[in-house]
């Protein structure tokens, strides 16, 4: 049996010192009449080297994005990942370790998060981070939840261009908790600052104002207007934001922002299906004992030097139970440690460089699709990526792509019917010009 | 292990114009970053991340994980936490280009593969479990947790619109999660007594039972690690009542393969991926928490879910009674993977063969160590047992001190202070991957340290000594907030 290491002879030797007569003796404390004494209904187990076969078989019965380069984005990125990130996460020391109860056994990982909530604070221009959480619609989700308890209120207005799965993650969450949702919709893809405005002066107005930066369509929000038309109604300002684009744009707390979410995958992680993902989430020193999740605080220890330690526990569900700020246990631990390796390795002036690369690319793309006959359909600012209109269903489109070699985009007609023939296209740091050229050449040929 | 400096913080190591990764420029004739983004809506300083080069870099976080306990160097019997061998062949599969550079927005027909094993996962969950469906969405265990809460309060009202089913029993064992999942959900958390054994005393059950119950959350093995008598009996008066009951599988380590827990009343359970099914614990995450739940409350179940015809595998987010999104995209792919894997090289006997050991294991362990620690419940146990250091503390030495020289001889600790139920507990879960020499050591240390009690309490004070750092001042931590570096 693989990894079970008992030989029959320790399994003699330990039912010796138990006193029991065999192994099924110590499983009497199971009924009876419930004992499953049948065969699973599971496959007979294959050996290390059939189950390698297998998984390679699975894993080529997938397109990649090493057989198919990528101009898809939507919340999931192909960014470059430095093999030191790899190489880091890999340790056995990070990979099988266990959440830090025992700090003196763990200072490996509770410095690590601390570097964490560290840099994830100066991209967004906030004051305290917690060591992580799911993703980004989840943080987002947990966001929500912080801001009603701060305001003491449950009514949330969500920007329309908040991603649409992020949407629907917080409609789940407060589905039974008697939390009225209203939409902002956008004008021009970005929020319409007037349809705000009118939100909240209305009779039962909004006390959170949920955005995404940028907007899942790509678009840059004037994040500080809309922080003022906020705050100038007594609301607080929620903020989703992509990480790498925090590179370039004014931070979210610069701006005004009250609390910072945002899906970190883009920092080092591979997209992996859409999962697991780095949710983050920061917010002001004010706010610090309403934050959901796990917190790393800096403290001293019996020698006298300088150790790190799981804080504010009170906050969280084994102390405070019903009456906890989430029942969130666990943090992305080993996801967090890549992020903070990534953005260790590119530092202040990589990163920068790979989001301005990234949107000079993406604006590339945008000018010889023009050239095409092809334009976003909006006006706004961006920074990656951007919606274009097939003139035909944008499925189809990316059907048509694949067999040139091309993931062309997300086609937005699974999340809205009416934009069935919209594509939101997106080009990393990672495509060269080549690339960008050909994809071009082809998109517009098949849009024609 | 021993360092004589603390390892300095990453900042620390910065000095400007240091690069670790040398990056492209920019293309010939690409746009200045001024015609592409208004200069307003741009940051005037770069975020002040630290510029370090890559040997200072890779030394830095080496020297970190050297000042870290895993698996993979130490014995880690954390109860209820299951910290088994971490395969790394489910490693190098979730590794695979196909399975980590796949974008979740792909056709469906160019992740056939994938979604292949998202349903073939979903089966093989169903096999060992008796479910009839299966949600692999939720992210965690917590997670699942909510989402089995959800499904019970979204039956409910789609059964009985006009029902006040707003209380879930909860045990008083129960982990800390529980309420606060159950408060997520809206309901009203009403505490259930547990009997001598922390088995659900049913008296107080029928007591608390009504058409005001929404459901049970139960934990089997209990938090002592046994397997809960009354649960049978309890699952019947539960659903008598019009109640539906969730099992927290935290413990599933201890009967996989030996029950099914939709054979003895379970309605809805959440599986831990990184407890019973190896995936790595990573530090605290990621993790994995899948549910199942019996045909009844299919139909509520999260979107996406995977759908098979024919042998070609779509996404269906076609379900009018589904409780909706829990998160995004579809669920933490790269664990469940491995999960699968761990599934596939296992088959029907090797899974048996996880909980045999494990309890005996577990056992063992229990049977060698009576005799120098209390032991609250003398019954055989599953796969963890759980002591009190009730009699070393009257010495003078409490949980605390026991676990803090346990790290010194090179030992994880095991859970302490839980189930709350029991004084100075000390709740230890080997797991079935150990070997007997393994248990046979940590068997001596802790016989080691129950004599050293009894000889020389004075010798457990200021521990641990050998760790890279010594007791931390936590009290300090939560008064003087110090959670952000500042230059």
């Amino acid at each position: 049996m693989p990894y079970v290491q008992n030989t029959d002879e320790d399994r003699d030797a330990m039912l010796a010192a138990i006193g029991a007569p065999s192994v099924a003796a110590l499983f009497e404390s199971i009924p009876a009449e419930i004992r499953f004494t049948g065969e699973l209904d599971l496959p007979k187990a294959l050996s290390e080297p059939e189950m390698m076969a297998h998984a390679q078989e699975l894993s080529a019965a997938n397109e990649s994005l090493d057989s198919k380069i990528c101009f898809a984005g939507g919340g999931m990125y192909d960014h470059y990942i430095p093999p030191v990130v790899d190489f880091i996460s890999g340790r056995s020391e990070f990979y099988t370790s266990y959440t830090p109860y025992q700090a003196e056994a763990s200072q490996g990982n509770l410095q690590v998060f601390y570097e964490y909530q560290s840099l994830i604070c100066q991209l967004t221009g906030m004051e305290v981070a917690n060591a992580s959480l799911y993703d980004g619609a989840t943080a987002l989700a947990e966001a929500v939840l912080m801001a009603q308890n701060i305001v003491r209120q449950d009514a949330v207005a969500i920007s329309a261009g908040v991603h649409p799965e992020y949407i629907q993650t917080i409609r789940t969450y407060v589905q039974y908790l008697d939390a009225p949702l209203s939409d902002i919709a956008l004008e021009n893809g970005v929020t319409s600052h007037e349809s705000l405005a009118s939100a909240l002066q209305s009779d039962s107005p909004p006390r959170v104002v949920v955005v995404q930066q940028p907007n899942f369509y790509g678009g840059i929000e004037d994040l500080e207007s809309l922080a003022q038309l906020a705050h100038g109604a007594g609301a607080l300002l929620v903020v989703s934001a992509n990480p790498i684009a925090l590179a370039l744009l004014k931070s979210p707390g610069e701006c005004g922002a009250d609390i910072v979410s945002g899906e970190a995958q883009c920092l080092g992680i591979p997209p992996a299906l859409g999962g697991p993902g780095l949710g983050m989430l920061a917010t002001r020193d004010k706010h610090v004992r309403k934050i959901p999740g796990r917190i790393v605080g800096q403290t001293r220890h019996e020698r006298g030097d300088r150790a790190y330690v799981l804080t504010l526990q009170t906050r969280e569900q084994h102390i405070k139970r019903e009456r906890a700020t989430s029942n969130i246990c666990t943090n992305h631990a080993l996801l967090a440690l890549r992020a903070t390796v990534y953005l260790s390795a590119l530092g202040k002036q990589g990163l920068r460089k790979v989001a301005a690369l990234c949107t000079q690319k993406a604006h590339q793309l945008a000018a010889l699709l023009k050239q095409g006959g092809v334009e976003p359909v909006s006006s706004s600012s961006y920074f990656n990526e951007f919606v274009i209109d097939c003139g035909k269903p944008a499925t189809g489109v990316v059907t048509d792509l694949l067999e040139k070699g091309f993931l062309a985009g997300v086609p937005l007609g699974q999340f809205d019917e009416s934009r069935a023939n919209e594509l939101l296209v997106c080009a990393t740091e990672q495509r060269t010009q080549k690339q960008i050229q050909d994809f071009a050449a082809a998109l517009t040929d098949v849009i024609e | 292990m021993n360092y004589p400096e603390p390892e300095p913080l990453i900042f620390e190591h910065s000095r400007p114009g240091r690069v670790a990764v040398p990056l492209p420029e920019s293309d010939a004739g690409a746009p200045g970053l001024d015609e592409c983004i208004p200069a307003s809506m741009l940051r005037e300083e770069p975020a002040d991340l630290p510029e370090v080069g890559q040997l200072d870099l890779v030394r830095h976080f080496v020297r970190l994980s050297q000042m870290n306990m895993s698996v993979d160097t130490h014995f880690y019997p954390l109860g209820s936490c299951t910290m088994k061998y971490n395969p790394k062949v489910n490693d190098w599969a979730s590794e695979l280009p196909g399975m980590a550079r796949i974008h979740p927005y792909q056709p469906d027909e160019t992740l056939q593969g994938a979604l292949a094993l998202l349903h073939s996962l979903e089966n093989a969950l169903a096999a060992v479990s008796g479910f009839d469906a299966i949600s692999l969405q939720p992210a965690a265990g917590a997670h699942g947790e909510f989402l089995g809460l959800l499904l019970i309060r979204s039956y409910h009202k789609h059964h009985e619109p006009d029902g006040e089913r707003l209380e879930i029993l909860i045990p008083d064992s129960a982990h800390g999660t529980n309420p606060a999942s159950a408060a997520l959900c809206g309901f009203k958390s009403v505490q259930v007594n547990s009997d001598e054994f922390g088995f659900v005393d049913l008296e107080d059950l029928c007591s608390k039972l009504g058409p005001q119950t929404a459901g049970m959350m139960i934990t089997n093995p209990n938090t002592l690690g046994l397997f809960d008598q009354n649960i049978v009996r309890a699952a019947a008066m539960i659903h008598e009542a019009g109640g539906l009951l969730y099992m927290d599988g935290a413990n599933f380590n201890a009967i996989v393969g030996q029950c099914l827990p939709a054979e003895f009343g379970i309605d809805v359970m959440h599986f831990n991926l990184h407890k019973t099914f190896s995936t790595p614990h990573g530090g605290g995450g990621p993790g994995s928490g899948p549910v199942g739940v019996v045909s009844r409350l299919e139909p509520f179940l999260p979107v996406p879910r995977v759908v098979e015809e024919d042998g070609v595998y779509r996404l269906d987010s076609d379900l009018p009674l589904s409780v909706g999104r829990v998160r995004s995209f579809m669920g933490n792919f790269g664990i469940l993977v491995r999960a699968y894997t761990y599934i596939m090289m296992h088959g029907p006997e090797g899974i048996r063969r996880i909980s045999e050991n494990a309890v005996l294991n577990a056992n063992y362990i229990m049977a060698k160590l009576k005799d120098a620690y209390d032991l609250p419940y003398d019954v055989p146990c599953m796969h963890e047992c759980v002591f009190s250091a009730d009699r070393q503390k009257k010495g003078g030495v409490r949980a605390l001190e026991i676990a803090k020289k346990l790290l010194d001889l090179g030992f994880h600790a095991p859970t302490i202070y839980f189930p709350l139920i029991v004084h100075e507990a000390l709740m230890i879960e080997p797991t079935e991957t150990e070997s007997k020499e393994t248990l046979d050591s940590f068997i001596d240390a802790m016989l080691q340290i129950a004599q050293e009690v009894e000889e020389n309490p004075a010798a457990f004070e200021n521990l641990p000594q050998s760790m890279p750092v010594g007791r931390l001042d936590e009290v300090k931590a939560a008064r003087e907030l110090q959670l952000c570096w500042r230059a």
